[in-house]
C-alpha cells in the first residue's frame, strides 16, 4: 500500500480524524500447532471521525475494545481492516492504518498520548527532566541545554515547578505524577492527544484539578483530544462529543449535552441511568441491566446488545443494525431508535 | 465493661481507636482517633479519600492489622446476639473468640474479587471452608448450603459454577461470589470495602441493588467503605467523612449533601464532576494534596488545603468531633462547642 492510495481520501476541511470501518481481530490459537481456531473481535466495524481542537470521548464498560481502538488510531498496534485517515500538519491526508513503517516517526511527533496510571508510566531511574527530555531527544534534539529550558517550560506549563526537574517520580503525588505525563505528551507540540482514562487513577479532589488543566491546555495549544474512559460523569464533564461502545462496536455517537439528555440507544440508556448519583434525593429506580457483556470472541446474532435488551425484537436477534443519522451528528445503531422513548439525565442540577 | 451509653440499636461502637504503624522512617498514624456507630440493619457510609484511613479502620475493627501496625488506643464494642457488649480490642488477634467473629458476626467483602479468591482452590472449595469453619456440619451440608449462597446472591446455575475456580467467572459473577462467602455464615456486620471500585458502572448497579436486596430480607448492618460520593448517596442511611485518619464529619446522609458542614466534605462534594452537571465548565477543585503520611501538618489536618482556615488556631490546635445540631457531628473550629457557625 502507498500513500498515492490512500490519498484518494482526502478529509474535508475540519476533520483532523476520520476513521472508517476500523477492526482489529485477535486470533485465538490452540493446540500443538497453534492452529487458529477463532478471533477475538475486538474493534468490529468503528467507524468515526473527530474535528479539529474538538474532544472526543469514547466510553464503554471494559473489553469494549475503547482502548484497542485508541491504540489503532496511534498504530501502536496494526489494525486486521479499514482506515484511519488523518489530516497532518501540512495538510496531506494520510491513512494511519496502512502508512508504511518508516514514515511513522514523523507522525508520531504529532499524536501523543496520556496513560492511566501515573505509577506505572513513568520510569522511576529517570529524572523529570530524561522523562519529559526524551521525546525530544527521540525527534532530534541533541543539546542538552536546549532540553532543560524546554521541560523547565513544559513544567510551567503543567502546573509544576522547574526547580523540580531534577527529581524522581517517587517525590510526586498521584495528581503531579499525571501531570509529568501531561508534560511529556506535550512536549512535541502534538495536534492530536490520546488520553486513555487519565484520571480513573486519581483521588476525586485530584481529579478536578487534572481535568481543569486539560481544559485550559486544550484551550491555550488548540489540542484535538480523543478521550478513553469508563466515567461517565468525568466524560460529560470534559467532552464535545460522545461515542458508545459495546463489544467492538459504537452504538451512539453524539454531542454531549444530546446524548446525555436524549439517548437513542438503549445500551445508553442503561448505562447512564446506573450511574449512582451524588444526591440522597435522587435515588431513583435504576434500569438494572440483566445477565453478561456479550463474549467477543462468540458473540450474539444480530445485534450484540439485543439478549440484555428489553426493548429487542426478533428483528433485532437476527439483524446486526446499520449506523443511522437520526439527528445532525447524532449516529445510532439501533433497529427501534426513534420509536423508543428513553431516558436521559437532566442537564443543569435539577432532578428528572 | 459494660457501656450503658450505647443505644440498644447500636451494633458496632469504635470508640477514638488509634492504629499507628511504627517504621523507621517514623510513625503512620493511620487511624488517629477515629469514633463512630454502626446502627443494627442500617448502612453506614465511610467515605474518604486515599491515606485517610479508611481501610485501616475496618483492619482494626476485624483485629487484622499487619505488623508494624498496633492499635494504640481506643474500644471497638460489639453488641452480640444476646445484647452482652464485648470489646474487640481486649481480645487476642487469632484467638478463638476472635476466629468466631470474623466470617461469622462481621462478614468481609473485599475490592478486588480477583485477588481475594485463592486461584488454586474452587470457589466452593472456598465457601464450604468458611460455612463448616462457623457452623456445625459436614462436607455434604456445608456444600448444599453453599449451593444456596450462590443462588441467593444471583449467580446462574449455582450448582456447575461452585465447582470453578475464581478466574473462570466474570468480574461480576467473582463479587457476587465473594458476598455470598461473606453472607453464608449470616453475618449481622458486612463490611464492604470498596465492594463495587473493580467493576463497570452496569455491573456496579447489580451488585450494589443486591447488597440493598439481602439487607432488606435479613436485617443485617452494612459498612460501606468508599471513595464514590454517588455509591454512598445511593446507599447508605448515615455517612462518616474521613480524612488522614479522622472523622471530620459525621450524620445523615440527606445531611451530609445537603448541609455539609465541614469545609473538606463542602470542597469534596463540589469538585465532583456529575453525570448532570454542565459539560465543559471549570470544577472548583480542593488545592494542593492529599500530604504524605511522614508530613502530617499539624492542629487540623485537612487546614494547608483549606479555604476557610484561620491562621494561628487551625494550625495549632486540633480541632474535636462534636455534635451540630441535633443530627449531625463535625471536627472544625469554624463551629463552637454548640456546634454554632462563629
Amino acid at each position: 500500500m502507498t500513500q498515492s492510495d490512500t490519498s484518494v481520501n482526502t478529509l474535508a476541511g475540519g476533520l483532523l480524524l476520520d476513521v472508517r470501518d476500523l477492526k482489529k481481530f485477535f486470533p485465538i490459537k490452540r493446540g500443538l500447532l497453534q492452529k487458529v481456531v477463532g478471533s477475538v473481535k475486538a474493534v468490529d466495524n468503528v467507524t468515526f471521525f473527530l474535528k479539529e481542537k474538538e474532544t472526543l470521548s469514547l466510553v464503554g464498560e471494559s473489553g469494549c475494545g475503547k482502548t484497542t481502538t485508541s491504540r489503532c488510531i496511534l498504530r501502536a498496534i496494526t489494525p486486521t481492516g479499514g482506515n484511519v485517515l488523518y489530516r497532518t500538519a501540512k495538510g496531506e491526508t494520510v491513512d494511519m492504518a496502512r502508512i508504511p513503517g518508516g514514515e511513522l516517526q514523523s507522525l508520531r511527533r504529532e499524536m501523543q498520548m496520556i496513560f492511566q496510571d501515573p505509577f506505572a508510566s513513568l520510569n522511576p531511574r529517570m529524572t523529570l527532566l530524561d522523562i519529559v527530555g526524551e521525546p525530544l531527544l527521540v525527534h532530534g534534539e541533541k543539546k542538552s541545554s536546549v532540553r532543560a529550558e524546554r521541560v523547565a517550560e513544559l513544567l510551567r506549563l503543567v502546573g509544576l515547578r522547574p526547580e523540580y526537574m531534577r527529581r524522581y517520580p517517587h517525590a510526586f503525588s498521584g495528581g503531579q505524577r499525571q501531570r509529568i505525563g501531561i508534560a511529556r505528551a506535550l512536549a512535541l507540540n502534538p495536534r492530536l492527544v490520546v488520553a486513555d482514562e487519565p484520571v480513573s487513577a486519581l483521588d476525586v479532589s485530584v481529579q478536578a484539578q487534572i481535568l481543569n488543566l486539560m481544559l485550559d491546555l486544550q484551550a491555550e495549544l488548540g489540542l484535538t483530544y480523543l478521550f478513553v474512559a469508563h466515567d461517565l460523569s468525568v466524560v460529560r464533564h470534559i467532552s464535545d462529543r460522545v461515542a458508545v461502545m459495546y463489544v467492538g462496536r459504537i452504538v451512539e455517537t453524539a454531542k454531549t449535552e444530546a446524548l446525555f439528555s436524549r439517548p437513542l440507544h438503549p445500551y445508553t440508556e442503561a448505562l447512564l441511568s446506573a450511574v449512582p448519583k451524588p444526591d440522597p434525593r435522587l435515588r431513583s429506580e435504576r434500569i438494572v441491566l440483566q445477565g453478561e457483556v456479550a463474549d467477543p470472541a462468540n458473540p450474539p446474532p444480530g445485534c450484540y446488545f439485543s439478549p440484555r435488551c428489553a426493548y429487542a425484537t426478533d428483528e433485532c436477534r437476527t439483524e446486526t443494525p446499520e449506523q443511522r443519522e437520526l439527528a445532525p451528528e447524532h449516529f445510532v445503531s439501533c433497529h427501534r431508535a426513534g420509536e423508543l422513548n428513553l431516558r436521559g439525565v437532566a442537564s443543569g442540577k435539577a432532578g428528572e | 465493661m459494660s457501656t450503658s451509653e450505647n443505644s440498644a440499636d447500636t451494633l458496632l461502637s469504635v470508640r477514638d481507636v488509634k492504629t499507628y504503624f511504627f517504621q523507621d522512617e517514623g510513625t503512620v498514624k493511620a487511624v488517629d482517633g477515629a469514633s463512630f456507630d454502626v446502627k443494627k440493619g442500617k448502612t453506614l457510609g465511610i467515605v474518604g479519600e486515599s491515606g485517610c484511613g479508611k481501610s485501616v479502620t475496618t483492619q482494626s475493627i476485624l483485629r487484622l492489622v499487619e505488623k508494624p501496625g498496633r492499635i494504640v488506643h481506643g474500644e471497638i464494642f460489639l453488641r452480640k446476639e444476646g445484647g452482652e457488649e464485648i470489646d474487640l480490642v481486649k481480645l487476642a488477634p487469632n484467638g478463638p473468640e476472635m476466629r468466631a467473629i470474623r466470617g461469622g458476626e462481621i462478614g468481609l467483602v473485599f475490592q478486588e474479587p480477583m485477588t481475594s479468591f485463592s486461584p488454586v482452590h474452587t470457589i466452593g472449595g472456598q465457601i464450604t471452608e468458611a460455612i463448616m469453619l462457623h457452623k456445625n456440619v459436614d462436607k455434604k451440608e456445608a456444600r448444599k448450603i453453599g449451593i444456596e449462597a450462590l443462588r441467593s446472591v444471583g449467580i446462574p446455575k449455582p450448582e456447575r459454577r461452585i465447582d470453578e475456580y475464581s478466574f473462570e467467572l466474570s468480574g461480576g459473577l467473582r463479587q457476587r461470589a465473594m458476598i455470598s462467602v461473606a453472607l453464608s455464615c449470616s453475618p449481622r456486620l458486612l463490611i464492604a470495602d470498596e465492594p463495587t471500585t473493580a467493576l463497570d458502572v452496569t455491573t456496579q448497579a447489580q451488585i450494589l441493588d443486591l447488597l440493598r436486596r439481602l439487607q432488606n430480607e435479613n436485617g443485617m448492618a452494612i459498612m460501606l467503605i468508599t471513595h464514590n460520593l454517588g455509591v454512598v448517596a445511593e446507599m447508605a442511611d448515615d455517612v462518616v467523612v474521613m480524612y488522614l485518619g479522622r472523622v471530620v464529619e459525621e450524620g445523615p446522609v440527606d445531611d451530609i449533601f445537603h448541609n455539609p458542614l465541614h469545609p473538606y466534605t463542602k470542597a469534596l462534594l463540589e469538585s465532583i464532576p456529575s453525570i448532570d452537571s454542565q459539560p465543559r465548565v471549570k470544577l472548583p477543585t480542593i488545592s494542593g494534596a492529599i500530604p504524605h503520611p511522614y508530613n502530617r501538618p499539624a492542629g487540623c489536618p485537612f487546614h494547608p488545603r483549606c479555604a476557610s482556615r484561620i491562621e494561628g488556631r487551625c494550625d495549632a490546635g486540633e480541632p474535636r468531633l462534636a455534635a451540630s445540631g441535633d443530627r449531625q457531628k463535625v471536627s472544625c473550629f469554624l463551629y463552637d462547642s454548640e456546634g454554632r457557625k462563629e
